[in-house]
């Protein structure tokens, strides 16, 4: 089926889309460096043990073959807190596919070939890597050790109120491991010559990378260059530097000064940069005869990695997001000898949304009233549990606005009722929630060229979001010139410090930075400023933060179509509506939402990284076997968003948009699915026979 | 990967010299399945040569009103062709619903009717594979096994077919033509691939060195109506969870001529002559479409992820049926 064509809004054109559409805006693999060597890894064909032998006496006697790394050769690195980056600093293997050396070639395929004549022994020890509810493996992660870590909520007595509520719902919903698979694969190139070391790396956040490999391999930080103008795609999955990374600059140490390129494949990042752990979550609630809850509770089991812990904490979404007097909310992680899990856009909410929010469907269903009414009365005033007042909420506005243009109140609620030919058609809802962060340590650096020329240069990494477009608006606003009159510079640590490229941030964190740098360089050198003069400044503490409760809202609207006979299942229309604060630049923004609705599309009927827990390897481990939304899967997509003014978020009075768009988006599609054709499904994904019948 | 050595066909009878002597040379058409497995290392050849300049790039109406359809067509172009089309739609349907627009421009006839069984563990050197590594034992059999077959399988190997194209050729009962070091010989394609066996490592009855040259189809008026369906998780470019190729004839309400093959159930593209029977001389009739799709699955296994299967052909059938005796009717 093919998309309608919807108006693009108006907005400044992606500075950079000249040069990415005529392939000249360079990658990280593509910069040009002189003489590169090619590495290609050598990984753990078991899940748990140690290396007992690794004979690498073959592969080093192949023509063109530099070195061969292995944990007997490469040099020790110093602890930083990230066992992922402790690579080649023992014989032990912590899961499958895990990094056990490396062979560096003249040539991509001579390193291949030779890495496929080493010859690896093995000690086996048993390994565990099927995520289930089993007492050996749950634990509770320390929340006082992280301030990442939200603790267990209680508040009331749920059990009394679940018991004596006149609706109920309990029900238990799965997703699955899930990976980010950008466009751009994760690439590197390593330089460690006389001057330092320079990485040309596709990261979110270069001075991050920066300062966690400069520690590694011990070495003045202000010798090391992190550097990417363009990366293409991420979703978290380059939050943090991996193990390649870490590798490849251990190879580039044994090279003389010659570069090292190496590039990951796609079955290479099914087990080395991360994924969505799967979550097994239990949702309950209970509600008066009018549909408003007096129970809430959300308990999530999430898988996590024996040697890293990472905690998706999909029950957190249900914390602030209803009133509800009495509520419960826990996470719990499972820990396995699989990879270690990461952010994954929206990590939390994506899952835990897909739960709180397929659950409010069902909840409406039992009270027999419209799910869009039963979310409304069900608007705090203040945000639950802290009882802070909102920056700004307009939820029910998205919802109103939505049912509006998505045609809702022609909706007959009956399941199972509406067919057209041989397809099965019904329409959802969901509500969409995601935190309005700041991260905080940015600078930015206004420099008069001159006749009115600026350079606006900010460590930030634009990956793919369009930030360089948002900056370039924010200061030449801010300097009040036109937007032609500013070059933004950005990607690198040659450019002063930027906060990650994480938590739908950048546009708040960055953006309030080029702002307020903007402001401080026409107090200190006016609206003439000689030629060559330059401020550096950040953006200033937000006194409103722990004064209000900060969050973008969002509805989300599905057509779906099942068909009878097969249980194929189509999303011909889409609709979502944000409340997120200003938007800075409607085309790009518009594009934002509209990829995030299209990951949480494939989220809902695609997505899933299939474990063969016998081995501890995801079996579908390319883009044959793990299937990503293509463009006959995608219908219309509409996206707007509500005027929204909150003067408390950051100076820029943007909320956020990164991922918003996917939170919510699988539920409404579920729900959906539930309309069309009866069937509730509590799995994701929505595939073809869980609609047989 | 391992280096090998390349060279480009000139004439057919060389080429057969070449790979004939050589247990390590193969040819290669457009490469997408074969150079795939080259780079996972599941096949290691020495030698490929290249058959794609050789004169197999038509598709000829003959005289005694078969088709003739050369084994360099590409997929692109075999669909396009108004011959097929008009006479045979299936294949044209089949031939559109498979891989990509990209890679349907590089597949060849011949390549995509040889491409091997399709199975993750298969397609990975780290794990166990009885098609690989014979006696190593098989991983899908009690591993993830959504996409494996129902029919004719073994305890050696649960892979399946994936080709769609062979599911309408075997519908239509398609001749290869093949020629080899001892000359020219017919098989059928229904018989050109094998089922798994003992000796899953065989994909098809083809002696190493034998080429395939051309696929004829034959005359079949009936398939004028005629449908491939195909039933996957994305609404493109995917596999088959379960195809259906089938072209009918109906007299007065009953089924004269049925032809039904099932894709994505086994080892090889799968005549359901069971299915066939039941509808020969019965009443077009839904009852009558779920018994034929009930006699050819009576004999179906199913293993832990593939149960689907089951109904899922069942209603597929159906819904084929349905469509083309009512569009027979009308």
């Amino acid at each position: 089926m093919t998309g309608m064509t919807r108006a693009i809004p108006p907005g400044p054109e992606r500075v950079e889309g000249r040069a990415k559409v005529t392939g000249t805006a360079p990658y990280a693999f593509e910069h040009p460096v002189t003489d590169p060597l090619y590495l290609h890894p050598l990984r753990a064909t078991i899940a748990r043990g140690r290396v007992t032998r690794i004979d690498t006496d073959a592969a080093e006697r192949v023509d063109g073959v530099h070195t061969v790394l292995t944990h007997h050769n490469a040099a020790t690195l110093n602890p930083v807190g990230d066992p992922e980056l402790a690579v080649l600093q023992s014989d032990g293997i912590d899961y499958r596919g895990q990094l056990i050396g490396a062979v560096v070639a003249e040539t991509p395929e001579i390193a291949a070939h030779a890495a496929g004549l080493v010859d690896v022994r093995y000690e086996r020890l048993p390994h565990d890597s099927e995520f289930r509810d089993d007492a050996a493996i749950v634990y509770t992660p320390d929340a006082d050790a992280s301030p990442m870590l939200s603790p267990d909520l209680e508040r009331g007595d749920v059990d009394a109120a679940f018991a004596e509520a006149a609706h109920t719902v309990d029900a238990t919903y799965t997703t699955p491991p899930e990976h980010h698979n950008p466009l751009e694969p994760h690439a590197v190139i390593a330089t460690w010559d006389e001057e330092g070391l320079t990485l040309h790396d596709s990261n979110q956040g270069s001075h991050l990378v920066r300062d966690l490999l400069a520690a590694l391999v011990g070495i003045d930080k202000e010798r090391v260059s992190v550097i990417a103008p363009h990366v293409g795609g991420a979703f978290g999955s380059k939050g943090m530097p991996h193990g390649h990374v870490a590798l490849t600059v251990l190879a580039a140490r044994r090279t003389a000064g010659r570069p090292v390129k190496c590039a990951l494949s796609r079955t290479q990042m099914f087990e080395l940069v991360g994924y969505r752990p799967p979550t097994r979550q239990r949702v309950r609630l209970g509600a008066d005869p009018e549909g408003r809850l007096t129970a809430t509770e959300h308990d999530s089991l999430e898988q996590t990695s024996r040697f890293k812990q990472y905690a998706e904490q999909s029950a957190s979404a249900s914390r602030e997001m209803y009133a509800s007097p009495n509520r419960r909310v826990t996470n719990r992680l499972a820990a396995l000898d699989v990879p270690a899990p990461t952010w994954m856009r929206a990590p939390g909410e994506a899952p835990g949304m897909y739960a709180l929010e397929t659950a409010v469907d069902e909840l409406a269903v039992r009270v027999g009233i419209d799910p869009i009414e039963l979310r409304v009365r069900n608007e705090p005033e203040v945000a639950p549990v802290s009882g802070l007042p909102f920056s700004s909420r307009n939820l029910v506005a998205c919802l109103r606005q939505g049912a509006e243009r998505f045609g809702w109140h022609e909706r007959d609620p009956r399941p199972g009722t509406r067919r057209e030919g041989d397809w099965l058609v019904g329409t959802g809802v969901a509500a969409a929630s995601f935190p309005t962060l700041f991260f905080p340590g940015s600078l930015a650096t206004i420099h008069h060229e001159s006749a009115g020329k600026y350079r606006v240069e900010i460590g930030a990494v634009d990956i793919g979001t369009g930030s360089r477009t948002a900056l370039t608006q924010l200061a030449a606003e801010a300097l009040e010139v036109p937007l032609e009159n500013v070059e933004l510079r950005l990607g690198s640590t040659e450019q002063p410090h930027a906060s990650l490229a994480g938590g739908s941030t950048g546009t708040a964190s960055w953006g309030s930075t080029v702002v307020e740098a903007a402001r401080s360089f026409r107090t200190e050198h006016g609206s003439e400023p000689a030629e060559g003069v330059e401020t550096t400044a950040g953006a200033a503490d937000n006194p409103d933060i722990g004064k209000y409760a900060m969050h973008a809202y969002g509805a989300q609207f599905a057509e779906v179509r099942v068909h009878v006979d097969t249980g194929e299942v189509r999303v011909p229309r889409m609709l979502g509506v944000f409340a997120a604060g200003r938007i800075v630049n409607p085309r790009t923004a518009h594009s934002q939402f509209l990829g995030g609705m299209t990951m949480g599309l494939s989220t809902a009927l695609h997505e899933h990284s299939v474990v063969d827990e016998r081995f501890g390897h995801v079996v579908n481990h390319d883009l044959a076997g793990y299937h990503i939304a293509g463009n006959a899967d995608v219908g219309s997509i509409e996206v707007s968003w509500v005027d929204e003014h909150d003067p408390h978020v950051n100076p820029v009075g943007a909320k956020g948009i990164g991922e918003i768009g996917i939170v919510g988006t699988a539920a409404a599609i579920g729900n959906a699915a539930y309309h069309a054709t009866g069937v509730r499904v509590r799995d994701l994904p929505l595939t073809p026979e869980k609609f047989l019948y | 990967m391992k280096p090998f050595d390349y060279q480009r066909a000139t004439d057919a009878d060389s080429a057969i010299a070449t790979v004939s002597r050589d247990p390590e040379a193969r040819y290669i058409g457009g490469g997408t399945n074969l150079v795939d497995h080259m780079k996972l290392g599941v096949t290691q050849p020495g030698k490929l040569v290249d058959i794609t300049r050789l004169p197999y790039d038509s598709v000829e109406s003959l005289p005694d009103g078969r088709v003739r359809i050369g084994a360099t067509v590409r997929n692109s172009d075999l669909a396009a062709e108004p011959v097929i089309r008009q006479r045979y739609p299936l294949l044209a349907q089949a031939l559109l619903s498979g891989a990509s627009g990209q890679l349907r421009n590089l597949a060849t006839t011949g390549g995509n009717l040889l491409q091997r069984t399709r199975c993750p563990y298969f397609q990975d050197v780290t794990t166990p594979c009885n098609k690989r590594e014979p006696g190593s034992g098989c991983s899908a059999l009690e591993g993830w096994n959504r996409h494996h077959a129902v029919l004719g399988a073994s305890e050696r190997c649960v892979a399946t077919h994936p080709s769609d194209m062979a599911v309408a050729l075997a519908a239509l009962d398609a001749d290869v033509l093949v020629e080899g070091p001892d000359g020219q010989r017919t098989v059928p394609v229904t018989e050109l691939h094998r089922l798994p066996g003992d000796e899953p490592e065989q994909d098809t009855v083809l002696r190493h060195g034998e080429l395939v040259t051309a696929v004829e189809l034959p005359p079949l008026p009936f398939a004028v109506r005629s449908r491939y369906r195909k039933v996957r998780d994305r609404a493109s470019y995917a596999f088959a969870l379960v195809s259906v190729a089938a072209a009918v004839e109906v007299s007065d309400g009953a089924i004269t001529e049925a032809r039904i093959a099932f894709g994505g159930l086994a080892h090889k593209p799968w005549r359901a002559t069971a299915a066939e029977r039941a509808l020969h001389g019965a009443p077009a009739t839904e009852e009558t479409f779920r018994a034929a799709a009930d006699a050819e699955l009576a004999e179906a296994e199913t293993l832990r992820d593939n149960e689907f299967k089951i109904p899922m052909t069942r209603n597929t059938l159906a819904a084929v049926l349905r469509e083309l005796t009512q569009q027979e009717g009308s």
